[in-house]
This record gives structure tokens, C-alpha cells and sequence, in this order.
């Protein structure tokens, strides 16, 4: 059976992860590259590499800590972060990415995700959203430049939309779910998930394992991303795993 | 040295790294010269199975095709498998090189298309790619067209029916998933085709 993934992100500015997660036999809990591996070993499925530096100190470090993350990550890599351009997207992926994600810019220009999946292939290719709640409380906004601003488009016709120009698979971030620690919003991943026949990605709010159980469930979830979690509560992904597995969610176990 | 073979289709980076990783002598090329003097063959391949034309028309398939002959061992990944069977929904018109009966088709419509994530492998224990590769094994697929369960299948996976996860016949090998992006169990498997 196809199992549920859990997605292990790294926020990174200017070449060092910021949230950095204690890991115990980790010399540097800052080094995107170290965590990576720490996270791979302890049961990640994959890992989504996001990297939140201004746009001046971006190119010079990005490319670096790519190379140095892949080399030694033999799971799913994920690299997204200010991607602009079909080209910013090959250097990515030759630095070793097996997948860039794309918000931003995609929704600008929604042939970026053409062209990209024509060179790398759709499963190369992930569009990230990050989607508020309208004041009706019954729709979502799609938000750009990390959530400062609004984009005027229903977050789940843009969903249907990116699916039609060739993503490979859906990364929704719930703004008003992250960093609350109160559960991912199921009511949003589910209206996306329906929409769409390609896998989606939950995120924002994770704060336990119910929160999984909740948006594998009543979310339809394909696949769950959490950052912060792994600070409190589940240090090992494993750990977070096996409690998933004893309540009838399939995972990939043993990790 | 094993030659990753480069024809204009998707990323190889990340098979060249899993290789650098276990220390082998490989070399990704689109020179058919090169692939001829190869001690071993890789042919991995993200996306349309339309881009495999390329390989005859650049004379890479007759370069695969007659070191097979030759005996020289050949691991087909993702499109790459699907290439060894005789042709593909997704490309009606593109043959495959056909070394293996049948055609790939798309999934049924009651499960989601693509095919992502990481599933389980059911395997014969008559392998020699996953010799010493602990029983349902999980690993990670990405893909929207699969190869018919045959006589060569060696690992089965079920999503929408079962089909052909892996395939083996005397030296010539494919996996439909990626054994490289697969943790330790697709290195362990890589790690058991250069040892052949």
C-alpha cells in the first residue's frame, strides 16, 4: 500500500537553518547539510529545503548548501526559496535537488511550471501555496513573497490551474495553521486535495501526531511537512512514525 | 567503469551521486562510444516515455542494445524499465527495445495518477538484485504509466492492481522505482548490481 510521507523541512537563511532542531550526536545544529542527514536517519521520507534569505545573499550560498545537503541525502530533495526562472531551476537541480518548488513566480507566470516540468518532468516539479482564509471563513486566498502579499486568486482554482500546467504535486501551507502548533487545517487540504489528481502536501499547525491522523483522514492528505514538531515532543521522526502506525495510518516503517 | 547513460531526459544527477557514494567508477555520457566500452550499463530516465526516441536517434539503443548482447550488464530505471518492454501507452508510436513481452499502461482511474510516494515491494527470493534486501521492502516511486506483471518480475507492488516493480533476466535488470533516491535499500540494491 502506498504509504503517507512525512516531510521533514528545513528553513534556511543565508546557508544556516533557523528553528535548528537538537539533535543529539549533531556537532552543528545550524548546518542545513548536517540535518538534513539527521533527519533522513531518523525516518524522514523526504526532505523540503526552504531557503528564506534576502534576495542579495540567496545565490551566493543556495547553490553551496544544495551540493553539500545532496551529496550525502539518498531520499526525495526538495529546494525551493525564490526560484524564478527556468535556468535559477537547472542550477538548482544540478546541485542535486530531485525537486524545486515554486510559489511566487508560478503564480506571476503559471508557464514557469510548463516549462520546468517540459526539461525535468512534472514530478519535478511542486507548486507551493500559501493560502489564508477569506473573511467568508468558507474560501482560501493564495498569498506571495513568503505570505506578505495577497494574489486576488482562490487558492484551490489555483491549485486546479498549476495541476493543468504541469505540477507534479501540490505543497499547501495553511497560514493561518502555521507556526500554532493547533493542527494542519483539514477543511483546506481536503477541498484541495479533491480538486486536484495530484499528491498534496500538508502544511502548517502540526503539533502531534493526532494532527497527522486528523489530515491523513478527514484532510486527504497525501503527504504531511512540519518543521517546529521535531523540537518538542517527537525528536525522532520514527518515533512520530510508529504512533501513526498504531493507528491504522500506513507509513513506510521500518525507516 | 558504468556508464549512466544521458539522453536529453530529466536529471541524473542524483544517480551519478548514489554511485560516487558507493565508490564506483561511473561516468554519465551520451556518447555511444563510451557506453560501448562500459563495463556495466545505467539507463534512468524521469519522464515521457516520448524522450526515449532520442536513444535511437542518436545511436545510443544500437550501443545498448549490442552490449547487452555482449553480456554486459544493464539496469533500466523508472523509464528506463518501461523502455525494455515492447512499447508504452503514454508514446504509442515510440517502440521500446522490447527485451521484455508487453506494453506499459496507464493506472486505473480509481487511484490517484501519478504514483508517488514510498510503497511496499513484495520480492522472489530468487533476486540477485535484492540479494540481502530484508522482505517488503518499502522504496520510491514517481510515475504514471507501469510495466505488466511478466515471467522476469522479481518484485511486485500493488497500487490500483499489481505490476511489475522490478524486473531480471540473466544480466539485464529495471526497477520502475528510484533506487536512488530510496535510502538504504536502494543503495543496498544499486550496491548489488555493481558487484555483478
Amino acid at each position: 500500500m502506498l504509504t503517507k510521507r512525512i516531510i521533514a523541512c528545513l528553513d534556511v537563511d543565508n546557508g544556516r537553518v533557523v528553528k535548528g532542531i537538537q539533535f543529539l550526536n549533531l556537532q552543528d545544529a545550524g548546518d542545513p547539510a548536517a540535518l538534513a542527514k539527521a533527519h533522513s536517519e531518523s525516518g524522514a521520507d523526504e526532505i523540503v529545503l526552504l531557503d528564506i534569505s534576502a534576495a542579495h545573499q540567496r545565490r551566493a550560498t543556495l547553490l553551496d548548501t544544495v551540493r553539500r545537503a545532496a551529496a550525502q541525502l539518498f531520499i526525495p530533495f526538495t529546494v525551493g526559496g525564490g526560484i524564478r526562472t527556468l535556468e535559477e531551476a537547472a542550477a538548482v537541480f544540478s546541485a542535486g535537488a530531485d525537486k524545486i518548488s515554486i510559489n511566487s513566480a508560478a503564480l506571476a507566470d503559471p508557464s514557469l511550471i510548463t516549462r520546468i516540468a517540459a526539461r525535468f518532468g512534472s514530478q519535478a516539479v511542486v507548486v507551493a501555496i500559501d493560502a489564508k482564509r477569506r473573511a467568508d471563513g468558507l474560501h482560501w486566498e493564495a498569498f506571495t513573497q513568503g505570505g506578505r502579499t495577497p494574489s486576488g486568486r482562490d487558492a484551490v482554482e489555483w491549485a486546479r490551474e498549476a495541476e493543468s500546467s504541469g505540477a507534479g504535486e501540490i505543497l499547501l501551507t495553511s497560514m493561518n495553521r502555521d507556526g500554532t502548533a493547533s493542527g494542519f487545517d483539514c477543511e483546506l487540504t481536503r477541498a484541495v486535495a479533491d480538486t486536484v489528481r495530484i499528491p498534496v502536501i500538508a502544511s502548517g499547525g502540526a503539533g502531534g501526531a493526532q494532527h497527522f491522523v486528523e489530515v491523513f483522514g478527514e484532510g486527504h492528505a497525501d503527504a504531511a511537512l512540519a518543521a517546529s514538531i521535531f523540537h518538542y515532543g517527537y525528536s525522532r521522526i520514527a518515533d512520530l512514525k510508529q504512533e501513526l502506525g498504531s493507528q491504522g495510518i500506513p507509513v513506510r516503517w521500518p525507516c | 567503469m558504468i556508464a549512466i547513460v544521458d539522453y536529453g531526459a530529466g536529471n541524473l544527477v542524483s544517480v551519478k551521486k548514489a554511485l560516487d557514494w558507493l565508490g564506483q567508477d561511473c561516468a554519465i555520457t551520451s556518447d555511444p562510444g563510451t557506453v560501448a566500452k562500459a563495463a556495466k550499463i545505467v539507463l534512468p530516465g524521469v519522464g515521457h516515455f516520448a524522450s526515449t526516441v532520442a536513444l535511437a536517434r542518436s545511436g545510443l539503443q544500437d550501443a545498448i542494445a549490442d552490449a547487452i548482447g555482449r553480456g554486459v550488464p544493464f539496469l533500466g530505471i523508472c523509464v528506463g524499465m518501461q523502455w525494455m518492454y515492447e512499447r508504452s501507452q503514454e508514446s504509442p508510436e515510440t517502440p521500446g527495445l522490447g527485451l521484455l513481452p508487453g506494453k506499459c499502461e496507464r493506472f486505473p482511474t480509481r487511484v490517484k495518477s501519478p504514483h508517488v510516494g514510498w510503497n511496499q515491494l513484495e520480492i522472489a527470493a530468487s533476486s540477485r538484485l535484492f540479494r540481502a534486501v530484508p522482505p517488503l521492502p518499502f522504496v520510491y516511486f514517481t510515475h504514471s504509466f507501469r510495466a505488466p506483471v511478466c515471467e522476469t518480475t522479481t518484485a511486485c507492488c500493488e497500487y490500483g492492481g499489481s505490476f511489475s516493480a522490478a524486473v531480471e533476466r540473466d544480466h539485464i535488470f529495471g526497477v520502475q522505482f528510484h533506487p536512488e533516491k530510496s535510502g538504504e535499500i536502494g543503495l543496498k540494491l544499486l550496491g548489488n548490481f555493481c558487484a555483478l
